[in-house]
């Protein structure tokens, strides 16, 4: 109970800062020297924030899809003998370091967007990959014989029966992901992604902590509220797939 | 009428089941019992084409079931297995629609047949359509896995261990439910057990497997009474024979005229009922509901093949 009324206030606040920042510069004063602005005010903050939420969603949605296709496929008779390729090619997409598809993907896609796109999507594979293989293939033998033998079609078991049941599982990955996206985009400002990254990094260009503070502030309470989200989402599926 | 006409099933190099041949009429109950590995589950899959047969056909009502894909003649045959396979994450009600949801009945339609079969189930629609399979008892979970099974009128009920799960004394109410429910729709039932009680409790015929071959099919009585091989008698074993065919007759069959003391026996009961009521009262004869008497000599004369109760 406490934790939902520390979250509702977190999420109040985090709002109240976005559309009156500058209410806030008392507080962030102290942080800056020199008579520096205790406020980024370069871009607005909400406009930041929005873009940074819209640039995140759309690399979990890839990463969903993606890695949820490639489970579907390697958890079907047809596509067993893919999975290991599947495992590769997720693993690899988490263990190359985000900072350097950047700059590998930079020259061939230009500065802004596409780059952090990419590399937010590649680092999401694997959470997703690995849960939905999971839930997939961890359903109760009974539940998985019975639908074959009452004369499901292979495509009415997988929606009708095999997704409903993973989706707690699916979400969790999900969940992972954007949790994991969420701080990484901030590293696409350095390529000229509109993120919260560009009030850190100015921030530490012109050693202002106010500016750093407040941006790791607003991407550590976004992380938060959305990993709460989520677990409330896998909570409801999960009584829905009929765990006790 | 299904007829399994020299069914076999080959993993590799071993024959799971090996040129098996037998006919269940419309209406009867087969069990299928043998060892685990005997081949029966094999047998019973092929059936419905979980398993496909390496050669031989299944023929219902003299059609071939080759001739249909498999998903198609699934919807046909009721098929109910151990540990019930509920979906978790649909009502009851849901679960039991699937067979004919699959089929496009209509609503309305579904709706009726669900409460029907929940009604037959002895599970009050109004209180249980909406509840969800983990909310409900073992053996209610049990029966609605049956009535799942029958949902859309099949031609044939196929069932795997299905009273496994379940402990001693439901499991025995189960199996007097699915007696009374199968002659009352009159469903062809072919069954699984390893459990020689059950078979001999549910069979209008039972077939015994050893090693992928079928020993022997027969009624339950000529099973006791004249197994065919060493393997049949080890497996009916020695200590329960007795009793076993004195559970196939009734009262009724060995009534005499005379009078006896105590409490009335109904005469639809068994005589291994009628046998343990003796023993337990120590009375010589018991008296038989509607007039007459049973007595421990007819009992004692009965529970030996050579009596020629069969």
């Amino acid at each position: 109970m406490t934790g939902r009324i520390l979250l509702a206030l977190a999420g109040i606040g985090l709002l109240a800062f976005l559309v009156q920042p500058q209410a806030f510069a008392p507080l962030f004063q102290p942080f800056t020297r020199n008579g520096a602005p205790a406020i980024y005010t370069q871009t607005p903050l909400l406009a930041l924030t929005l873009s940074h939420l819209a640039l995140v969603a759309l690399a979990v949605l890839a990463s969903t899809i993606v890695a949820l296709a490639l489970a579907v496929l390697v958890t079907r008779p047809a596509g067993r003998e893919f999975l290991p390729l599947a495992r590769t090619i997720t693993s690899v997409g988490q263990t190359f370091p985000p900072v350097a598809v950047l700059a590998l993907a930079v020259p061939l896609m230009g500065f802004g967007t596409g780059p952090t796109l990419l590399a937010l999507f590649l680092y999401g594979l694997l959470p997703v990959f690995e849960n939905a293989l999971a839930g997939l293939t961890g359903l109760p033998a009974p539940v998985r014989e019975a639908a074959r033998g009452m004369g499901l079609t292979a495509r009415q078991r997988l929606w009708q029966i095999e997704l409903p049941l993973a989706l707690p599982v699916i979400l969790t990955g999900m969940r992972l992901t954007a949790v994991i996206s969420l701080g990484t985009a901030t590293i696409g400002s350095t390529v000229a992604a509109r993120t919260l990254g560009e009030v850190i990094i100015a921030g530490l260009l012109s050693g202002n902590t106010a500016f750093v503070l407040q941006g790791g502030l607003i991407v550590g309470i976004l992380a938060v509220m959305i990993h709460e989200g989520f677990q409330r989402a896998e909570r409801i599926a999960a009584r829905r797939a009929g765990a006790a | 009428m299904i007829e399994i006409r020299n069914l076999t099933r080959r993993f590799d190099e071993v024959l799971a089941v090996d040129d098996v041949s037998l006919t269940v009429p419309t209406g009867q109950i087969a069990a299928l019992v043998g060892t685990s590995g005997s081949g029966k589950t094999t047998l019973l899959r092929m059936i419905n084409r979980l398993v496909k047969p390496s050669a031989g056909q299944v023929l219902i009502d003299g059609e071939d079931t080759a001739d249909q894909p498999a998903h198609l003649l699934r919807r046909r045959i009721g098929y109910a297995i151990q540990g019930h396979g509920l979906f978790p994450h649909q009502s009851v009600a849901r679960n039991i629609a699937t067979v004919p949801r699959l089929l496009g009945w209509p609503r309305d339609r579904i709706a009726a047949r669900v409460d029907e079969l929940l009604t037959l189930f002895q599970l009050d629609p109004a209180a249980y359509r909406d509840r969800m399979p983990q909310d409900l008892s073992g053996g209610q979970q049990q029966r609605v896995g049956v009535a799942r099974a029958l949902a859309a009128r099949p031609d044939l009920l196929l069932m795997d261990e299905p009273f496994g799960a379940l402990d001693p004394v439901i499991r025995a109410q189960a199996q007097e439910d699915l007696r009374a429910v199968q002659r009352r729709l009159g469903t062809t039932v072919i069954l699984v057990t390893h459990d020689m009680d059950e078979a001999i409790r549910l069979g209008d015929r039972i077939a015994v497997m050893d090693q992928g071959r079928l020993v022997q099919y027969a009624p339950p009585a000529e099973i006791l009474t004249a197994p065919a091989s060493d393997f049949v008698r080890d497996l009916i074993g020695d200590k329960q024979r007795p009793f076993y065919l004195l559970s196939l007759s009734q009262v009724d069959a060995l009534r005499s005229p005379g009078h006896a003391s105590g409490a009335p026996i109904p005469p639809e009961a068994s005589l291994r009922d009628a046998l343990a009521e003796c023993l337990w009262r120590g009375a010589e004869a018991l008296p038989v509901a509607g007039g007459g008497i049973v007595t421990l000599a007819a009992l004692r004369a009965a529970a030996r093949p050579e009596a020629g109760t069969a």
